[in-house]
């Protein structure tokens, strides 16, 4: 590993251990912060004993489900609005303002409308995540080189050879740029509103025991969804660099 | 031409998405989401009022305090890590992932910390601010050509000189977009706190509303935000266009 990959483990290493000695030494009160080694004993603990295998599997699942619908419808989206200018001009200051807008106020909205069930969380991940998407993958088809579609021409390819064998592939990087930020925008727009208001999963779970002063599980459960949270994003975002890197070479 | 050709788009937008929700009310129904037209009347007689003046008040002021702290922090940590190179390129990715993570997850986090009030509100707006004010400073400052520092160090350009004449302007553009991405997701961020809990605020109106089932007010207010922040985006955008011609 490099010197600055080094570094920051040693920062980031200090920083936990720095936090565990306050909690310790008693400079934060227990009843605030509980020492790094027990929220990770708690929530091993708590893996093994299952207890919150449900809300785990719930959540993580909507986050799954709102992830893919994104990603597919807005991929659909996105192609169809490509190929009509006129609509696309003016759904720019709209895709300008969506993300300044915060979504999250109409999620009262959703459950007066469908209820107090899993559709308003489902719905309020995809509306976090499919505009990305469509982005992204407007972006991409912008992006593909006006050279391959001579070159489909060329070879007298039709339509759907064209999008399949030239367009798809060189689109592919902005379109995984698109998926990566529709799973962590999901992921958000999820545990967002099981916080605010949900019959169960993760964001419940953990809003409960704040409520509860269970203080064990709130932050075992904490530390699950940051670790699953990091740990995805991470990887999306390495897979994303190394499509990048290959988009500068095919650029040649 | 192209302005007029812009404001058309926006206003064909708004007209499709009133038809969308015309169209959403009925099928629906009113008691659940009413439409255009009620909305529209409800909020003549919303505003003017007193709670939503105090409330909208509470929410501003939260707002603000937040507003500052995640410009002030953003900027210092921006500036600090594009200039001090291996700051930066050992703290980027931690950043970057801090910025993916959902951050409402530690929302009790704050509570427990400052308890029911407004500095917890603000600490949590703050904190969806500071990062990307932060990182797109310090890209800015990061993508400076060195062709301008080494003519600032040709016309020997006191230190202050050089960053007034040079690096301000230089980044300026960039930055404005930092601030203007900060500037929403604070808002998201003081409007989450005042959702999951509050005893004022638009964001506990909103709540409040639901609970009442008083789907008119609920509305009312989701509107009214909605503007707020599209409107304070278009200007901020337009600020940012401003500025972009000059680099």
């Amino acid at each position: 590993m490099s010197r600055v990959g080094w570094i920051r483990i040693a920062v980031l290493v200090i920083a936990i251990g720095l936090l565990e000695l306050c909690c310790r030494v008693g400079l934060i009160d227990h009843r605030v912060v509980i020492p790094p080694s027990q929220m990770a004993d708690a929530l091993v603990r708590l893996l093994i004993s299952g207890q919150a295998n449900d809300q785990i599997v719930r959540t993580f699942g909507i986050v799954v489900v709102a992830a893919l619908i994104s990603v597919v419808a807005g991929f659909a989206l996105g192609v169809v609005i490509h190929t009509l200018p006129r609509v696309r001009q003016t759904l720019d200051p709209f895709f300008a303002t969506y993300y300044a807008v915060p979504i999250f106020i109409f999620y009262p909205v959703m459950i007066v409308i469908f209820g107090l069930s899993v559709i308003p969380i489902v719905l309020m991940g995809v509306a976090t995540a499919i505009v990305a998407m469509i982005i992204a993958t407007l972006n991409g088809l912008d992006r593909v080189p006006r050279v391959l579609s001579k070159v489909a021409r060329v070879h007298r390819m039709g339509t759907i050879a064209t999008a399949l064998l030239l367009k798809l592939p060189a689109a592919a990087p902005h379109l995984f740029t698109g998926g990566k930020l529709a799973v962590s925008y999901a992921f958000i727009g999820v545990i967002a509103s099981e916080f605010i208001l949900a019959p169960a999963g993760l964001g419940r779970v953990i809003s409960d025991a704040y409520t509860d002063f269970n203080n064990r599980q709130m932050y075992a459960l904490m530390l699950l969804l940051i670790i699953v949270a990091t740990v995805v994003n991470m990887l999306l975002h390495v897979v994303d660099q190394r499509w990048a890197e290959r988009r500068g070479i095919a650029k040649l | 031409m192209t302005a007029t050709k812009r404001a058309t788009d926006t206003l064909i937008m708004l007209i499709a998405l009133l038809l969308a929700w015309q169209a959403l009310h009925q099928v629906v129904g009113a008691t659940a989401f009413p439409g255009p037209v009620p909305t529209l009347a409800y909020l003549a007689k919303l505003v003017p009022s007193e709670r939503f003046a105090e409330n909208a008040w509470a929410t501003l002021v939260c707002f603000f305090y937040a507003l500052m702290l995640s410009y002030g922090i953003g900027l210092a940590i921006g500036v600090w890590m594009g200039i001090h190179r291996m700051s930066g390129a050992v703290g980027e990715p931690i950043l970057i992932s801090l910025y993916t993570l959902p951050k409402v997850t530690l929302y009790p986090v704050v509570l427990l910390i400052f308890g029911l009030s407004l500095s917890g509100r603000v600490t949590f707006g703050a904190m969806h601010g500071v990062l990307p004010v932060a990182l797109l400073t310090m890209t800015a400052i990061r993508n400076i050509p060195p062709v301008y520092l080494k003519s600032a160090r040709t016309l020997q350009l006191s230190r202050w000189q050089t960053i007034l004449t040079l690096l301000f302007p230089a980044t300026l553009p960039e930055v404005i977009a930092g601030l203007r991405i900060g500037f929403s997701l604070t808002l998201l961020g003081v409007l989450l706190a005042e959702m999951f809990a509050a005893k004022h605020g638009l964001g506990f109106l909103i709540i409040n509303a639901m609970q009442l089932m008083q789907a008119e007010e609920m509305v009312t207010i989701a509107v009214v935000l909605f503007g707020f922040a599209a409107f304070a985006n278009a200007m901020l955008l337009w600020i940012e266009h401003q500025l972009h011609p000059r680099v």
